[in-house]
C-alpha cells in the first residue's frame, strides 16, 4: 500500500502518457493494413503495399507537397516578423503596448473556426481569389503570436550583461548582434520555426475555410474521411511523426550529451 | 608603481561632479572623485547606494545626467562603451555561453580588428593559470575559474582603468579568500588601476590601497583602510564598517586637548581632533575591540584618565580567538565588546557587573543628525527586535 | 519539533535592460503588427459587416451591405442548441482534461529528474502526427465491436449501447486532442514552484495532502486558469470531433458555421454564428479570468 501511494503519481503520469500514444499506435499499425472494405477503420491483413507505393492513390502526395510548400514560406515570414516584433517588445520603448500585447494575444484565444470565418469574409468581400495565397496569408496570421511569444521567452531569458560585457570589450552596435545576441536567441528561433511549421502543416480549419480548391494534406485527409482514408495517408503521417520526432530527440540527445560532459569533467 | 605596460602611461581617473538620476531619483549625486594612476581604489557600499551606478556610467553602460569622466586629461564622458579605455569584470561574469575560454578572451582584440591574437591570449591565459582550460565552454569550469578568465578578457585589452562589478559575490567564502590574494597580487603585477565595487566592508578593507565609503549616493569618507576604520567621520561610517558602540551626549566643556561629553549621567574624554560634530549635541563611538572588560579587584586598576562605562554582562559568546560580550549599561543601551582570549579560564559570567572602560584615543565624537543607528543593517535591528520579543514571552510566560 | 530556515537562493535578479526608445522599436513592430491588423483584426469589422447584409432581392445566395440585425435572432433561435452543447462539451472536456494532465504535469515539475526534457517532448509529440488523423483513430478506438466499448458495455454503463456516434465519443475525442494544451500550461506554472516550499509547509506541520492543498494548488492556479482557458476555447471552437466521431445530434457550433459559409454560403447567418460564438467566449473568459483573480494573465 506504502509503495503504492509513492508512486501513485509515476503510475499515473505513465498512463497518460500511453494514452496521448494511443492513436499514434492505432496510425502506425494500420499503415501496414489491407483494410477489408474501403474504410481502414478495424484490421485486416498485413500488407506493404502503402509503403512500396506510397504515392499510389491520386492526390495524396500533390496535397502533401502542397502543405509542405505553404508550410516552409509561412514559417520563413512568420519567424522573421515575429523575431522583430519580440526584439521590439523587449528591448525598445514605444507607446502602445497594451494594444501591440492584446493584438499579439488574441489570436491564440480566438477559435480557429472564428478566424477561418473572419478572414474569409474579408477575402470574400474584397472578391479576392482563394487559393495557395490566402491560405499561406492565413497561417503567417496565426503562426506570428506563437513566435512572439517563443523568441521573447528567449530574449528575456537571456543575461543583459552579456551584451553589455561585448559592449565593455569594443563591440559596437552591430557587432554585438552579429556575436552575442543573435547567436544566443538563434535557438530560440529555430525552436519557434519548427513550432511554426507543425502548426501550419498540420492547421485544417483555418486552411478549409479559406483554400477555395486548394487541397491541403489535412483538406485530403478531410475529404478522404467520407469515402475512405486511402492506407498511404497513414504511412506519410507515420513518416511525418517519426521525422518530427527524431529532430527534437537529436536536439534533447546534444544538449543531454553536453550536460553528461559537463559532469564528467 | 613601475609601468609594466610598455610605453603607455598610465593616468588617474577623475570624476567631476558626477550625477545620475532616476526620475527624481539621485542614484549618484555630485561625485567628485580621483583615483590616483595604479591604485587598487574599493568603492563600498550596501546595495542601492550608487557604487554600481558610479562604475556602469565609467563603463559607458549607463550615461550621466551631469558631470564628466576624464582619464587623465582626456574626455570619455561622450564616448560610447566599445570606445572606453576601460573594461569591467562584471557581477556573475557575464561570459558568453556559445564561445569557448580562448574565444571568450580573444573578444576585445578581435572586435578591435587584431589579427593575431594566439599569443596575447595565451600569455593572459598562463597569468591567471588557465592554460590548459582554453577550449572548454565557460559553463564547464568551476566558480573560481569563470572568475579568472573575467578578469582575463577584460586585462588582456591592457584598459586604463579595469572595473570589477562585486566580482566575488558568486563564490564561496573559502574561494573568496584565495581570489582576493589573487586578484591583489594580479593588480601589483600588472600595474592597471582597479575600481573594485563591492558591499563587503572585509573585502574592500583587504585589497584596496583607498576605500571610498558611499552612502545615498554620496562619498562619505575616503582614505586607506585602517584610517577609515580608527576614526569614522561619520555615524554611517561607523556603523557599516565593521561595528560601533555609540551613544548620545552633548558637549560640556575641555580638558586639556580633550573635549568632553556628557552622555547618560557619565563623561567621555575625546581628542579634538578625533570629534566631529557640528553643534552641541554630539555622539560618542567606541569601538567593541577597544574596550577592556574589568570585575571585582580589577576595577581598582582602571587607569585614571579612561573613558568608562559600568554594567552587567547578559550575554557571553566565544568564537575562539576571541570572546564577545554584550553589556547592559545603566540606561538600558547594550554595548559589544571583544576580547581576545589571552588568558584561558578568565572570563566574565552572566549577571557579572562589571566596568568597561577605555583610553580616550580610541574614542570618536560624531554629528548626530541622522541618528546613531544609520549603517546598520536594518535586518539585524529586526532580528534584535525579535529576540527581544521572544525574550519577553518566555519571561512572562 | 524542529523548524528549519530554507537558505535564500540565488543572487540579484540582472537588473532589468535599458530599453531604447527609438525609431528602430517602431520599424521592428510594424511589419508584423500591421500584418496582423490587416488579417486578423480587419476581418473582424468585415465579418460583423457581412452579419448585417441583406439577400438581394431575386438573386439567391447574393448579399449586400446592410442593418439587418435580425440575422442574429434568426440564427440564435435556430442554432441556441448548438451553443448551448458546445459549451457544455467544451466544459466537460476541460474538467477532465484538467483532471488527467495535473497528476503528469506534477510528476514532470517535481519528480521526473533528468527524464524531464524527455517526458515533455513526448507530451508534445503527438501532435507531430496529424490532427485528423488521430481523431479519427479514435474511431477505430472506440468501435462498436472494441474492447472498450463491449467492456464498458458488459457492465451496462453505456446509456445508448455504444459509444461511437455519441456525445461521450465526442468529449472523448475534445479532452485528448486537448490534452496538451492543459499539461503544458500546468508545467509550466507548477516548475515555478520552489521544491522547498512544499517541505517547508511539510516542516509546518501540514500533511502531504494540506500542503498540497494550502501551498501546491494555489501556486498552480495561474497555469490551471492559462491551461483551462487554452483547453476550453478551441474545445468550443471545434467541429472536427462532432463531425468524425460524434452523430447528427452531437453537432457543436463550429459545425453549424461552417456547414453556412461553405456548403450553404449564407454569409450573413455564418458570420452571425461566429461573432456572438467569438463575443461569448470573450465574456466567459473575462468573467472567468475576474473570479479566478488572475488579470495579469494577459
Amino acid at each position: 500500500m506504502r509503495w503504492l501511494r509513492k508512486r501513485l503519481v509515476g503510475i499515473i503520469a505513465v498512463l497518460v502518457l500511453v494514452y496521448l500514444f494511443i492513436p499514434i499506435a492505432v496510425i502506425m499499425v494500420l499503415s501496414f493494413n489491407n483494410p477489408a472494405g474501403k474504410y481502414n477503420l478495424s484490421w485486416n491483413e498485413f500488407s506493404l503495399a502503402a509503403w512500396t507505393n506510397i504515392c499510389g492513390v491520386p492526390g495524396v502526395c500533390s496535397s502533401f507537397v502542397t502543405s509542405i510548400e505553404i508550410g516552409i514560406i509561412s514559417t520563413i515570414f512568420a519567424t522573421i516578423l515575429g523575431t522583430m516584433i519580440s526584439f521590439a517588445l523587449v528591448r525598445y520603448r514605444f507607446r502602445g503596448r497594451s494594444t501591440t500585447n492584446l493584438l499579439i494575444f488574441l489570436p491564440m484565444a480566438t477559435p480557429e473556426v472564428v478566424m477561418g470565418a473572419s478572414l474569409l469574409a474579408l477575402f470574400l468581400n474584397l472578391r479576392f481569389p482563394l487559393g495557395q495565397l490566402t491560405v499561406t496569408i492565413a497561417h503567417i496570421m496565426f503562426i506570428i503570436s506563437f513566435v512572439v511569444v517563443t523568441v521573447k521567452a528567449r530574449l528575456q531569458g537571456m543575461d543583459p550583461r552579456l551584451e553589455e560585457a561585448a559592449r565593455d570589450l569594443y563591440a559596437n552596435p552591430r557587432a554585438v548582434f552579429r556575436y552575442v545576441t543573435f547567436p544566443l536567441v538563434l535557438p530560440g528561433i529555430l525552436g519557434a520555426a519548427l513550432l511554426g511549421f507543425s502548426l501550419s502543416f498540420d492547421d485544417f480549419i483555418i486552411s478549409f475555410f479559406n483554400a477555395g480548391t486548394l487541397v491541403t494534406f489535412p483538406i485530403y485527409i478531410w475529404g478522404a474521411a467520407q469515402r475512405g482514408i486511402p492506407v498511404q495517408v497513414n504511412a506519410l503521417a507515420t513518416i511525418v511523426f517519426l521525422v518530427a520526432l527524431v529532430i527534437v530527440l537529436s536536439g534533447q540527445l546534444l544538449s543531454y550529451r553536453r550536460r553528461k560532459a559537463l559532469e564528467a569533467r | 608603481m613601475a609601468d609594466q605596460q610598455g610605453d603607455r602611461n598610465v593616468e588617474d581617473l577623475h570624476l567631476q561632479s558626477l550625477t545620475k538620476k532616476f526620475g527624481d531619483v539621485a542614484a549618484v549625486d555630485d561625485l567628485t572623485l580621483t583615483i590616483p594612476a595604479g591604485s587598487f581604489f574599493a568603492l563600498l557600499g550596501a546595495s542601492g547606494c550608487g557604487k554600481t551606478t558610479t562604475l556602469r556610467m565609467v563603463a559607458g553602460l549607463e550615461d550621466p545626467t551631469a558631470g564628466t569622466i576624464r582619464i587623465g586629461d582626456k574626455d570619455i564622458t561622450g564616448l560610447r562603451a566599445f570606445e572606453r579605455p576601460v573594461n569591467t569584470v562584471f557581477q556573475s561574469y557575464a561570459l558568453f555561453p556559445h564561445l569557448d575560454i580562448f574565444e571568450n578572451v580573444a573578444f576585445g582584440l578581435r572586435r578591435r580588428g587584431i589579427k593575431d591574437v594566439t599569443t596575447q591570449v595565451e600569455q593572459i591565459l598562463d597569468l591567471v593559470e588557465l592554460g590548459p582550460m582554453a577550449r572548454r565552454k565557460p559553463t564547464q569550469l568551476s566558480g573560481g575559474q569563470q572568475q579568472r578568465v573575467a578578469v582575463a578578457r577584460a586585462l588582456i585589452n591592457k584598459p586604463d582603468v579595469l572595473l570589477l562589478d562585486e566580482p566575488l559575490g558568486a563564490l564561496d567564502l573559502k574561494l573568496r579568500r584565495q581570489m582576493q590574494i589573487e586578484l591583489k597580487r594580479i593588480q601589483v603585477d600588472v600595474g592597471t588601476t582597479f575600481v573594485h565595487v563591492t558591499h563587503d566592508q572585509e573585502e574592500a578593507m583587504t585589497m584596496a590601497d583607498t576605500v571610498a565609503v558611499m552612502n545615498k549616493g554620496r562619498i562619505e569618507q575616503m582614505g586607506h583602510p585602517a584610517d577609515i576604520y580608527e576614526l569614522p567621520r561619520t555615524v554611517f561610517v561607523a556603523n557599516f564598517l565593521g561595528q560601533s558602540n555609540l551613544f548620545d551626549g552633548r558637549r560640556s566643556g575641555m580638558s586639556g586637548d580633550d573635549i568632553l561629553v556628557d552622555s547618560h549621567g557619565l563623561t567621555f574624554a575625546i581628542p579634538s581632533d578625533r570629534f566631529f560634530a557640528e553643534g552641541e549635541d554630539a555622539i560618542v563611538g567606541v569601538r567593541p575591540e577597544k574596550i577592556h572588560i574589568a570585575d571585582g579587584a580589577d576595577v581598582d586598576t582602571v587607569p585614571e584618565n579612561h573613558n568608562r562605562v559600568p554594567g552587567r554582562v547578559t550575554d557571553v559568546s566565544y568564537t575562539g580567538v576571541s570572546t564577545q560580550y554584550l553589556v547592559e549599561a545603566a540606561w538600558g543601551q547594550e554595548l559589544g565588546v571583544f576580547e581576545q582570549n589571552v588568558v584561558v579560564g578568565d572570563r566574565c559570567d552572566v549577571g557579572d557587573r562589571v566596568v568597561l572602560h577605555w583610553s580616550p584615543s580610541h574614542t570618536f565624537g560624531l554629528d548626530p543628525s541622522g541618528g546613531s543607528t544609520v549603517g546598520v543593517d536594518t535586518e539585524v535591528l529586526a532580528l534584535g527586535a525579535l529576540n527581544a520579543r521572544l525574550l519577553g514571552d518566555s519571561a512572562g510566560a | 519539533m524542529v523548524a528549519v530556515v530554507p537558505a535564500r537562493g540565488g543572487q540579484a535578479a540582472p537588473q532589468q535592460v535599458a530599453q531604447r526608445s527609438s525609431r528602430t522599436g517602431y520599424l521592428l513592430l510594424f511589419p508584423g503588427l500591421a500584418w496582423l491588423a490587416v488579417f486578423f483584426a480587419i476581418p473582424f469589422v468585415t465579418l460583423f459587416l457581412t452579419s448585417l447584409q441583406q439577400p438581394i432581392p431575386g438573386k439567391s445566395g447574393k448579399y449586400q451591405f446592410g442593418l439587418e440585425f435580425g440575422n442574429y435572432a434568426t440564427a440564435l433561435s435556430e442554432y441556441w442548441e448548438l451553443y448551448l452543447r458546445s459549451f457544455v462539451y467544451a466544459g466537460i472536456a476541460t474538467v477532465l482534461a484538467l483532471a488527467i494532465a495535473y497528476p503528469l504535469a506534477y510528476f514532470i515539475a517535481f519528480r521526473a529528474g533528468q527524464w524531464r526534457s524527455l517526458m515533455l517532448v513526448l507530451v508534445i509529440a503527438p501532435s507531430f502526427a496529424s490532427f485528423l488523423l488521430r481523431t479519427y483513430a479514435w474511431k477505430t478506438i472506440l468501435a462498436d465491436e472494441g474492447w472498450i466499448t463491449s467492456t464498458l458495455n458488459a457492465l451496462h454503463l453505456l446509456p445508448e449501447g455504444r459509444i461511437l456516434n455519441t456525445g461521450i465519443a465526442v468529449v472523448a475525442g475534445l479532452t485528448y486532442n486537448f490534452l496538451p494544451f492543459m499539461i503544458l500550461p500546468l508545467y509550466a506554472a507548477l516548475e515555478k514552484i520552489d521544491p522547498r516550499l512544499i517541505e517547508a509547509a511539510g516542516d509546518l506541520y501540514a500533511s502531504p495532502q494540506t500542503a498540497f492543498r494550502k501551498v501546491t494548488w494555489p501556486l498552480s492556479l495561474p497555469g490551471v486558469v492559462a491551461g483551462t482557458l487554452l483547453t476550453f476555447i478551441p474545445a468550443a471552437g471545434d467541429y472536427i470531433n462532432a463531425a468524425l466521431l460524434g452523430s447528427t445530434g452531437n453537432r457543436m457550433i463550429g459545425n453549424a458555421i461552417q456547414i453556412n459559409f461553405i456548403q450553404f454560403r449564407d454569409y450573413p447567418t455564418a458570420s452571425a454564428l461566429s461573432f456572438m460564438l467569438m463575443a461569448a467566449i470573450l465574456v466567459l473568459v473575462f468573467t472567468y479570468i475576474r473570479r479566478a483573480g488572475t488579470e495579469d494573465l494577459l
